[in-house]
């Protein structure tokens, strides 16, 4: 057995071990799957009004209820998991995309690292949600504008743990054989660096995509975040926000979805994080 | 003492600076001409002439940079253009529901996440921790907003036990008003004492493996001293940080609260101004909302540097 | 199978500590470890016993199973005896006793100092607090008895200009002085029996003397037993009466100091005695050569741990376990120490 076999074997075996990340994944999984499956899991289209059906509490035909305008409390949610957890997706993969790169500059090159972590600081000096609503207001409420603006609010973190990372990395001695052997410094980051920091950024990532599950909702409850045509959790919460009164179940099971995806997704970020750092391995 | 003071100072009128400009140049960035915007669909093109005019918006944008900054400065945050008076009298004006707002969720916080920490950690491993646990990680998880119209439903509509909205009369006396930040205090103590009680689990954890916390055991004391006294005396230091540390988070959170709650705080104030476009106040929310973040960052460094022996010393 | 009375002819009254096949083990993520094993030894009042071996053979956890400081839940005494004479003259088994009863004995008949003075100390309490803390506890002194009984043991412990001190914390001292303060604050309440576990390892050399000689000093003063943990042999021959050798986790030789130095009945206490320099015998040149152990340390045979690395082993030995079994002043586990003699 190969060493990559080896640590494969034990990861797996960590994996099994926590049934609650395994839980958590099997859950995310589900979300996810019938998000992409939309069209076939939602037991009814969900912008079909039916106008006297409307504000009709959980039974066999609607199982969580319609809306104000009848349409399927159920069929709304899988629909609006694309449109939340699609959102969260693209924010992950920006705010990576550009933490990730300013990270590594700080971290290896000893001139950016001040600009670039005062910036940084200078942005997280701003409370999350405010700076969303200022990016916003400035940018103009539409789904893309969310997802941009979120990941320049979350890439300050990103940068931070990427930055941590490469400072440890890049005092290893073999870093140092490469830069003597006459390695450039792209190649470097690359090859050599990245690789090694991929688990923080990994966990880091997780975490991201559950704060931005939970900021698009809280943007789109505010009205400043994706129009409220579109169908994310976070515009069914306020929509329904008004007949919460007699038909609180319309505000109940989208806020359920998100606490599900988010939850999920802290667990796993969680459960990946113990699983990768060999130092927590301690007795029981 | 001193010295790292000051330190702490420069480093943080830096950062200010940088909020600042970030603050100025990005509002710029938004598409259509400021005046214009300012002064609405009705207005004439002699009055956007004027406006760009006082404004300095024909001039080049450091210098115009430059002329804000100075007003700043001086204390003049601008005029809101909605709401027809001074941006700083208007943040005023609402500061009082968001005081006491955020002073009281970070009570609440702490009174639940201290404890919750410190029970976990010292019965690591064991049902109470996983529960204990299992509740913080998803308290963390939960919209504040979803579980601020929960708790409206059931503890304001259907069982009447606080009121639904509002901040009440203004001239109501102030416990009649406090009474209306039961609830929203409570939903965000709730959502925000999760990372309090992970910090703290994590710190008292880091603590109880000392060697000094052998010792006192080898002294024959009783465990309930060794963990109060010895443990989170220690780990006191570090939990001052992160009650700081959610002093500041609070301040984003309180935003959306004040929209559920409809309470006429500055959030509230600052989710309107962003709806309607008005730039004026939404600077002049973020530049102090900005500097009473950073600010409460410095008291707790300060607050920190005065609690540990080690660095009073110096 | 026993080893419990060795013939000490040091004092022929009852022993104040006597422990007795000590087994101690550890749940791990992936099941238990016995780190120690079948470990017996005695401690008379008044003498220093020497517990000597390398890093991993055991002697620490063995001291903190007497004191009952195992880390909770993972360690725990498996299988044997701790015998404890109280103050009050009872023989009670700490293996056996309750956490309370524990917590009394600790500070007041049994204290421990361990190794590292500069992490022992709580960083945010006086070191005056911290010696009044278990006086308070154990003698219910209070206000100004309590004041003067704790400058007192400062006096005792040689730190100088005690009365101002008393306020110092302990990052405004040595190495050298937390390590007294760690003694004054284990005889604050002038226990009967002294763990020491390598309080002299993390200090400079001109430090480790004082200390033990201040050790020493308060033993002959008090008549307090003490257990005196080492891997240092030099450090044996100062101040041990006897020394009981670990290796792997068991005791393999128990003996008086004299006459271990000068004839030692274990190969491996053999090979530990050859590594002292004073100890190496010229060569052919005249040069005096260091003779180190042979074979890899963490490598232990089946039957007989030491056998991998035993230039005596024979065949038997990885076949057998070597029981201990009583010599003529002491215990051996070996089974060819007879003839090796």
């Amino acid at each position: 057995m190969t060493v990559l076999h080896a640590q494969m074997a034990l990861f797996l075996k960590r994996l099994f071990r926590r049934r609650l990340v395994l839980l958590a994944a099997l859950i995310l999984s589900v979300l996810v799957i019938s998000a992409l499956l939309a069209h076939w899991v939602a037991p009814f289209d969900p912008s079909v009004m039916k106008l006297v059906r409307r504000l009709k509490p959980p039974s066999d035909v609607n199982w969580l209820g319609t809306d104000e305008f009848g349409r399927d409390i159920l069929s709304r949610i899988i629909f609006g998991a694309r449109a939340s957890l699609g959102i969260g997706f693209l924010v992950v993969i920006f705010s990576m995309g550009i933490g990730t790169v300013l990270g590594l500059l700080a971290g290896y090159i000893k001139t950016l690292d001040a600009p670039i972590m005062r910036l940084a600081d200078a942005m997280m000096a701003l409370p999350d949600i405010l700076l969303a609503i200022f990016l916003m207001a400035v940018l103009g409420p539409s789904a893309g504008n969310v997802v941009l603006a979120l990941s320049i609010v979350y890439a300050p973190r990103v940068v931070r743990v990427v930055r941590a990372s490469t400072l440890v990395v890049s005092a290893l001695p073999f870093v140092e054989a490469a830069r003597a052997l006459g390695v450039s410094t792209f190649r470097i980051l690359r090859v050599h660096i990245l690789l090694n920091i991929a688990s923080p950024i990994l966990v880091q990532a997780t975490f991201i995509f559950a704060y931005a599950v939970l900021a698009e909702a809280g943007l789109s409850f505010l009205g400043a975040g994706v129009p409220p045509e579109v169908p994310t959790w976070g515009t069914m919460i306020a929509a329904g926000q008004q007949y919460a009164d007699d038909a609180f179940w319309v505000v109940l099971f989208p806020g359920l979805a998100i606490v599900m995806a988010a939850l999920s997704l802290q667990l796993i970020g969680d459960g990946l994080r113990d699983m990768l750092d060999p130092k927590l391995r301690k007795a029981l | 003492m001193w010295d790292f003071f000051w330190r702490r100072l420069t480093g943080l009128i830096v950062v200010m600076a940088l909020v600042a400009t970030l603050v100025f140049f990005l509002t710029r960035l938004a598409p259509g001409d400021p005046a214009a915007l300012m002064l609405g669909d009705q207005a004439s093109a002699a009055d956007i002439a004027a406006l760009r005019a006082v404004y300095g918006l024909d001039q080049p944008l450091l210098v115009q940079f430059g002329l804000w900054l100075k007003e700043i400065l001086k204390g003049n945050l601008g005029q809101s253009i909605f709401l027809q008076r001074p941006v700083t009298q208007a943040l005023l004006e609402r500061a009082e529901p968001t005081f006491f707002l955020a002073l009281f969720s970070v009570l609440i916080a702490a009174l639940i996440g201290i404890p919750a920490g410190i029970v976990s950690a010292v019965w690591r491993g064991r049902l109470v921790d996983q529960i204990v646990s299992a509740l913080a990680m998803l308290s963390a998880n939960i919209p504040s907003f979803w579980l601020g119209l929960l708790f409206i439903q059931f503890f304001a509509v259907k069982w009447h036990l606080f009121p639904v909205a509002g901040y009440g009369d203004p001239g109501a006396p102030l416990l009649e008003r406090l009474r209306h930040l039961v609830l929203p205090a409570t939903v965000l103590g709730l959502v925000n004492s999760a990372l309090i009680t992970r910090f703290t689990r994590a710190s008292m954890l880091d603590i109880l493996s000392e060697d000094f916390i052998r010792t006192a055991r080898s002294k024959g004391l009783a465990e309930g001293v060794v963990v109060w006294r010895h443990a989170f005396g220690n780990a006191l230091i570090p939990v001052i940080t992160v009650v700081g540390l959610t002093a500041a988070l609070l301040v984003g959170g309180a935003i959306v609260t004040e929209t559920v709650f409809g309470l006429p705080g500055i959030g509230n104030l600052v989710v309107s101004a962003v709806l309607r476009r008005d730039y004026p106040v939404i600077q002049g929310a973020l530049i102090v909302v900005a500097a009473i973040y950073v600010l409460i960052n410095l008291a707790v460094d300060l607050i920190y540097a005065w609690v540990d022996p080690r660095v009073r010393a110096q | 199978m026993g080893g419990i009375s060795d013939q000490s002819a040091f004092k022929q009254d009852a022993p104040l500590l006597a422990v007795d096949t000590l087994s101690v083990s550890f749940r791990q993520e992936d099941g238990v470890s016995t780190p120690v094993r079948d470990v017996s030894l005695t401690l008379h009042q008044g003498e220093t016993l020497a517990l000597v071996g390398e890093s991993g053979s055991g002697k620490s956890v063995t001291s903190l199973a007497i004191m009952g400081l195992l880390p909770r839940p993972a360690g725990f005494i498996s299988s044997g005896k701790i015998r404890f004479q109280t103050r009050a003259k009872q023989t009670v088994d700490l293996a056996r006793l309750s956490f309370d009863g524990m917590r009394q004995l600790r500070g007041r008949e049994m204290a421990m100092i361990f190794q590292e003075p500069m992490t022992s100390l709580n960083p945010v309490l006086t070191i005056g607090e911290q010696i009044a803390e278990t006086v308070r506890l154990h003698l219910g002194l209070s206000g100004r008895a309590l004041q003067t009984h704790v400058k007192a043991q400062l006096d005792l412990v040689e730190i100088p200009d005690a009365a101002r001190r008393m306020d110092d914390y302990p990052h405004q001292m040595s190495g050298g002085m937390r390590q007294r303060v760690m003694i004054a604050l284990a005889m604050a309440c002038q226990p009967s029996l002294l763990i020491a576990d390598e309080p002299t390892t993390a200090l400079d050399v001109t430090i480790q003397a004082q200390i033990l000689l201040l050790i020493d000093r308060l033993r002959r003063e008090t008549g307090m037993a003490v257990l005196f943990i080492t891997h240092n042999l030099g450090v044996v021959a100062e101040i041990a009466d006897r020394v009981t050798v670990m290796y792997a986790g068991q005791v393999v030789e128990t003996a008086q100091t004299v006459p271990l130095f000068r004839k030692a009945a274990h190969p491996y206490t053999s090979a530990l005695l050859s590594c002292l320099p004073a100890r190496a015998k010229a060569d052919a040149s005249g040069l005096r050569r260091l003779v180190p152990i042979t074979g890899q340390p963490g490598v232990f045979g089946k039957a007989c741990a030491f056998a991998p690395r035993c230039p005596h082993a024979a065949a038997l030995c990885e076949i057998h376990p070597p029981e201990l079994e009583l010599t003529d002043g002491g215990a051996v586990r070996c089974l060819r120490w007879r003839e090796l003699a």
